[in-house]
């Protein structure tokens, strides 16, 4: 079993400590640690967190292994901070069966660079038709827990409040893609002041709020726990605030893009900036910082979705929608959430990994920096500030929004059950 | 003034002037017997055409003819496009044959301004209508056709629009035609008026330098000249009106709204007209339309518009009348 001692870390942004891992669990916090022959990581200052936990990734495999697979997706996430991604349903053929859910997870265990919490789809085919087997993904392998349609939304209302009872037996929660259909057809971008300038179809705020104020209401009616994929609005925020007070159990994501860009963007017709839900106004923007720090909003989550460069080196419409993020997501919230003093960095690690763990019930994860916990660590570099190469990604796909864009705070070390994953921001 | 023409918004009052006078001598030139000037010989300009407009189509074709380019037409039927060639190699096939300049027409909104703007050609480019963003040679061509008839053809020379009152009436939501035309009004000093009803103006209008009504009987006694856009049939099953005839009683131009205009008002379409729809027949034929003028203000609009992109800032009549010599 190998040792290895982390000296002078700032736990969860803290005083700093030593931190001695061995084998897969941290055996000693304190200070003036020393260890026999253990592997010493000198941290200098740099802030140590416990392992980032993505609820909302696209690893793309299987099916569109030319914009990622399980091992580039996890090659990424652990680049990023990440020791658990969960793994999105919309793959070909979509995760909604036994069969699928269990090839994604052996493929991040074989691979070994994060853990890979397969999603499974609520519906068959991610058709709002007909539940999935949600039972047998879950007694599988995979343990699948969270479920969800993204990318599209279970629209149908029966659907979602059936969804919603059914998986009460086993602890599961469905993960809302909250957009109307009828509203968004042929959405391009937010709508408001900037679309109607461009002349891009508008995908309004309404269309997330009235599908979120639905499924609320549902939960709350059967007493189930609902979670809310990226919230995009002001108003959303309104919504699950006024949930939160009613004690309906609601959770919420916010993507890191959400947090930092806004439609104006659009202006360039780039469509780097494509995303759905669409990049919204600096009113919305502040609005969802202010409810990440208050807890309105519980977590942040990547929705990395990569894309080959020829669904976005073209025009506008023609454009897939989604940005990679793994990578970038952890510079972002410290941009836009602690160098602001919104938050510390214990509600980073509570935002990042605690809370994430918790609502997809990911054991082992998501757990305090203590003696006896699982390995599952992060060290950022947080006095780091740069311009986003691109080119340096692990991930296959370069989608990112934020290509040139100076950003703070680099990871150099993950440690996934004790196992570095990145040493000195390089691979292993 | 900008190295390609994308939207109406980024001209300038001076730039809007300059061409609007330019396009008068240009429109001279269609008064004499040899109608065309050597301008443009030797350059290349492609109509990149990836959605069907014979009309617009046709009309950058006899400006560009008019000044002697080499014109290359590329419409995006029976094309390398319906066998899935994205615009980047459509376009850089087009540069590697040694295109000046392009004029493209698109569906897509900003299709132009990703040609302009991404590297993929050194080409001037021309937005000739893109979705449902600019079509800002249709706006030239509009003020060039108030300017002529509310100031004058010499008067109006150097002039812009001030003070002069626009209505434009239809399915703004849709339409490119109107983005742009507020845009190059305002800028050219003239008071727009947007009517339509409330399904068919865009969320986030109250931000545009224009104002919004849904009362077209009450916009008509002020305005020096009424626009009616086209409005498609097949809105109405989407819900944005009830029925064409309720459509065209609330919002239609007939003889007995036009007689609410004042006497010197003008009635413009921008083309293609549904009679009957949002235009009746009478009015579409009555001397106070000018829908046909305005194609023929088409070519003068686009000789100048590429004149002063592509041939730089000679002068462009003068100069051509020592070589005709």
């Amino acid at each position: 079993m190998s040792t290895t001692l982390i000296r002078g870390a700032k736990v969860l942004g803290g005083e700093p400590q030593d931190v001695l891992i061995d084998g897969e669990t941290i055996a000693e916090v304190g200070c003036g640690l020393s260890a026999e022959g253990a592997e010493v990581v000198e941290a200098g200052g740099k802030v140590l967190l416990p392992g980032l936990v993505d609820l909302h990734t696209h690893l793309r495999e299987p099916g569109r292994e030319d914009s990622e697979t399980v091992l580039t997706g996890t090659r990424a996430a652990a680049a990023g901070g990440y020791t658990a991604v969960f793994a999105m349903a919309n793959t070909f053929p979509v995760a909604d069966t036994a069969g699928v859910v269990e090839q994604v997870w052996r493929l991040g265990r074989e691979h070994g660079y994060c853990d890979v919490r397969p999603v499974g789809a609520v519906t068959v085919g991610l058709e709002g038709k007909q539940l999935a087997e949600l039972g047998a993904m879950h007694d599988s392998a995979a343990g699948v827990t969270v479920f969800s349609d993204d990318g599209t939304c279970v629209h149908d209302a029966v659907i979602m409040r059936r969804a919603l009872e059914y998986v009460k037996a086993f602890d599961g929660v469905v993960a809302q893609h909250a957009q109307e259909p009828r509203l968004t057809e042929g959405a391009q971008m937010n709508e408001g002041a900037v679309s109607a300038e461009l002349g891009l179809g508008g995908w309004p705020a309404v269309a997330e709020e009235a599908i979120i104020a639905r499924d609320v209401l549902l939960a709350g009616h059967v007493g189930s726990r609902v979670h809310i994929c990226h919230l995009s609005t002001a108003g959303s925020v309104e919504i699950v605030r006024w949930a939160k007070s009613r004690g309906i159990q609601v959770t919420a994501e916010v993507t890191p893009h959400h947090l930092l860009l806004t439609d104006e963007l659009v202006r360039t017709y780039n469509p780097v900036y494509k995303v759905n839900p669409p990049l919204r106004t600096e009113r919305d923007v502040h609005a969802l910082r202010e409810a990440l720090a208050d807890g309105t909003i519980d977590i942040v989550a990547t929705d990395h979705a990569p894309h080959p460069q020829e669904d976005k080196d073209c025009e506008w419409p023609a454009a897939a929608m989604g940005m990679v993020g793994l990578e970038t997501a952890l510079s972002v919230v410290q941009e836009t959430m602690v160098d602001t003093g919104l938050l510390d960095w214990a509600g980073v690690a509570d935002r990042m990994s605690f809370a994430p763990a918790r609502i997809g019930r990911a054991t082992g994860h998501g757990r305090p920096v203590s003696a006896g916990e699982p390995a599952n660590l992060t060290l950022v570099d947080t006095s780091y500030r740069g311009p986003v190469d691109p080119a340096r990604f692990a991930s296959r796909s370069r989608n990112t929004p934020y290509e040139g864009r100076e950003l703070p705070g680099r990871v150099t070390h993950t440690w996934l059950r004790g196992k570095a994953t990145l040493v000195d921001g390089k691979l292993t | 003034m900008q190295r390609h023409l994308i939207s109406a918004a980024d001209l300038t009052r001076d730039d809007a002037v300059l061409i609007l006078d330019t396009a008068e001598e240009m429109a001279r030139v269609a008064d004499r017997p040899i109608k065309k000037l050597p301008t443009l010989r030797g350059r290349t300009v492609v109509n990149l055409f990836f959605e069907d407009s014979t009309r617009t189509r046709i009309s950058f074709e006899a400006a560009e003819k008019r000044l002697s380019a080499d014109v290359i037409n590329f419409s995006a039927k029976g094309s390398s496009v319906s066998k899935g060639e994205s615009l980047k190699d459509t376009a850089q096939t087009l540069e590697a044959m040694g295109v000046d300049a392009v004029v493209i027409r698109h569906s897509a909104s900003g299709a132009p301004y990703r040609l302009a703007t991404s590297g993929w050609i050194d080409a001037v480019v021309i937005n000739a209508g893109d979705g449902t963003h600019q079509h800002p040679t249709q706006a030239l061509l509009d003020a060039f056709t108030l300017r002529r008839r509310l100031i004058g053809r010499d008067a109006g020379l150097g002039q812009d629009l001030s003070g002069k009152r626009v209505t434009i009436v239809g399915d703004v939501l849709h339409s490119r035609v109107a983005r742009s035309n507020v845009d190059l009004l305002h800028t050219l000093g003239a008071e727009v008026t947007l009517v339509a009803p409330p399904t068919l103006l865009p969320v986030g209008v109250e931000s545009w330098p224009c104002e919004v009504s849904y009362d077209l009987d009450a916009a008509l006694p002020k305005c020096d000249a009424v626009m009616m856009l086209r409005v498609q049939r097949e809105r109405m099953n989407a819900a944005f009106f009830p029925t064409e005839r309720e459509y065209s009683r609330r919002y239609g131009l007939d003889a007995d709204r036009m007689a609410r205009l004042p006497e010197h008002a003008l009635v413009m379409h921008p083309g293609p007209m549904v009679r009957g729809m949002e235009i009746t027949a009478e009015v579409a034929d009555s001397g106070r339309c000018t829908a046909v003028e305005q194609v023929a203000n088409g070519v003068s609009i686009r000789m100048a518009v590429l004149y002063l992109l592509l041939g730089g800032m000679e002068p462009a009549v003068t100069h051509s009348r020592s070589e005709e010599k």
